[in-house]
């Protein structure tokens, strides 16, 4: 188990007063907060090492670049691959995913081809590629998810076929926190060759993954869901996929000889990171892997699951009419933690979501109310704008408790 | 902040004025914040073709307290006006309707029947 008060007092801005109360983050599904040993990271290496990498060959150029490749390694240790040069540091989970469907896409899609997504993507995982499918006549496919959310894997089975490139997923989704088969898919997807693409924007922050027991050719991740900074993510791809691949930019590191006409392109990871790459935020990524790892992701999986059970139950006393408090509050996804963890989802009859955050951001407490880039599955299952509370590592059975008396005293103004 | 909710403000939003469809609408415009889903769509229906005063107008869609009453509130407002007043109508004109202040975001709110309304009427 997480001892979270001492998790708590890494965290700087937890100690912050919102409004005059003690801030209640309940929005990390959107970003988490920052340990004081991730912001001391960043701080040390633009203090002490500060150098652009892979150049020089003066102590703070070596000290920088040592830096940055060790961040390397740690992640790869971190989700299991096989070594170092699959991991490619990118911007976040979008560029990832982008730099596939440009990459990989471009060379080795045909016209006629299929892709096979899910009704609950992001945003991330859709658009590139439907622009992927309009630049190569390729045609997308679509796994339905049913109320809760499931997907219909009978339906997958339909889909797939030797027409079928690659299969791109949510491993948890950002709206209804239900967690996917991914290795299940994933063998499928292998059963008719195509390649498996897994979105793992929520659950690498969450619940421990090595690729190899998911059956995935390709992970994207963001660092600031996972405690790291802004503008740093990785692709995870599998070393001779990785190989194959042209590159995504051109410019500088991601060449071995350059002449004017033509030139060969460094090896791997190089070849995906054009220009100079963000260094500190790389660091910063590995001081966040670190600090998760000394947590132990089973525990914080573990922790997450406590919250979201402890949450689904105490916000179901508002679900019910025979409820002393009333009904009025309907939960999306999943109802238990079976398969969902960390992200609930909710909207309360009469009181449109930003209006219940607004009252909640008086408490001091923070959640967020929309759509969650996530379009299509709120048109699929016909729930407008909702209510996202999402938790971390830092929260406590007391937040809810919190959330809960910020959602009566939204329905106490709304007369409701 | 402290009482963007007031009573007026709710009362709009529980009690929308001019809520619905008109049957010949002279102009209609809507328009969709897909970033929080505040869907808003006006009709007028215009009388005097060279006036161009505001016979009739209605309101439709969903969204949170602060657009729908500014919504509602906005169709009483420019009820028999003149197009040309309402055209020259700007932010601080829908703050001083709705008596409160607001943050950034939701002053978008706030702002989207308008753009709506001033939308409707250039169509
Ligand atoms: C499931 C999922 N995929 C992808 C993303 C995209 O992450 P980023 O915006 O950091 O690229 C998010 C972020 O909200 C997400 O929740």
């Amino acid at each position: 188990m997480l001892n979270v008060s001492k998790i708590r007092e890494d965290f700087p801005i937890l100690k912050r007063l919102i409004n005059g109360k003690p801030l209640v983050y309940l929005d990390n599904a959107a970003t988490t907060q920052k340990p004081q040993a991730v912001i001391d990271a960043l701080v040390d290496y633009y203090s002490n090492h500060n150098a652009n990498i892979h150049r020089g060959i003066h102590t703070l150029a070596e000290e920088a670049t040592a830096m940055y490749e060790k961040a390397r390694e740690r992640v790869a240790k971190f989700i299991g691959a096989k070594g170092a040069q699959e991991i490619i540091f990118v911007r976040n989970a979008t560029e990832a995913i982008n730099l596939v469907a440009y990459s990989w896409g471009r060379a080795f899609l045909k016209k006629g081809d299929e892709i096979i997504l899910s009704e609950s993507e992001h945003h991330s995982n859709l658009i590139p590629w439907q622009l992927v499918a309009k630049e190569k006549g390729v045609n997308l496919r679509f796994i339905p998810i049913n109320a809760e959310g499931y997907l219909d894997l009978k339906e997958y089975k339909r889909l797939l076929s030797t027409k079928t490139k690659l299969v791109s997923i949510v491993h948890i989704s950002n709206v209804l926190g239900t967690i996917n088969p991914v290795a299940k898919i994933g063998k499928m997807a292998h059963e008719v060759g195509a390649l498996f693409l897994i979105d793992g924007a929520q659950s690498v922050p969450r619940m421990p993954i090595k690729v190899e027991d998911l059956e995935c050719d390709f992970l994207a991740v963001s660092a600031h869901k996972m405690l790291g900074p802004t503008g740093i993510g990785f692709l995870y791809g599998k070393k001779h996929l990785l190989e194959e691949m042209p590159p995504f930019m051109g410019g500088g590191d991601m060449i071995r000889e350059v002449y004017l006409d033509h030139s060969l392109w460094n090896g791997l990871p190089y070849k995906f990171e054009a220009g100079t790459p963000n260094i500190a935020d790389t660091i910063g990524l590995g001081a966040a892997v670190d600090y998760l790892e000394k947590l132990g992701m089973e525990n914080i999986f573990k922790h997450e699951k406590m919250l979201t059970e402890y949450a689904l139950s105490r916000l179901s006393e508002l679900s019910y009419p025979s409820t002393p408090l009333g009904a009025g509050l309907r939960i999306y996804g999943p109802k238990t933690t079976e398969n969902k963890t960390g992200v609930i989802s909710f909207s309360i009859k009469g009181i449109h979501p930003h209006d219940v955050a607004q009252i909640l951001d008086k408490e001091g407490i923070a959640i967020r109310s929309g759509f969650h880039c996530a379009m299509p599955l709120h048109q699929k299952l016909k729930i407008p704008a909702t209510c996202r509370a999402s938790f971390y590592i830092y929260n406590t059975k007391d937040e809810i408790d919190k959330l809960m008396e910020g959602i009566l005293k939204a329905k106490k103004i709304f007369k409701i | 902040m402290d009482d963007i909710y007031r009573e007026n403000i709710l009362d709009h939003y529980k009690n929308p004025r001019n809520f619905g469809k008109l049957k010949n609408p002279t102009a209609s415009f809507s328009l969709y914040n897909s970033a929080c889903g505040d869907k808003i769509e006006i009709q007028l229906k215009m009388k005097n073709e060279k006036l161009k005063i505001i016979e009739d107008i209605r309101f439709s869609g969903e969204g949170c307290a602060i657009s729908m009453a500014s919504a509602s509130m906005l169709t009483e407002k420019v009820m028999r006006k003149n197009i040309h007043e309402i055209k020259k109508l700007n932010t601080q004109d829908i703050l001083d309707m709705l008596g409160i202040t607001l943050t950034p975001t939701r002053l978008k709110c706030a702002l989207l029947p308008l753009e709506v309304l001033q939308k409707a009427i250039n169509s």
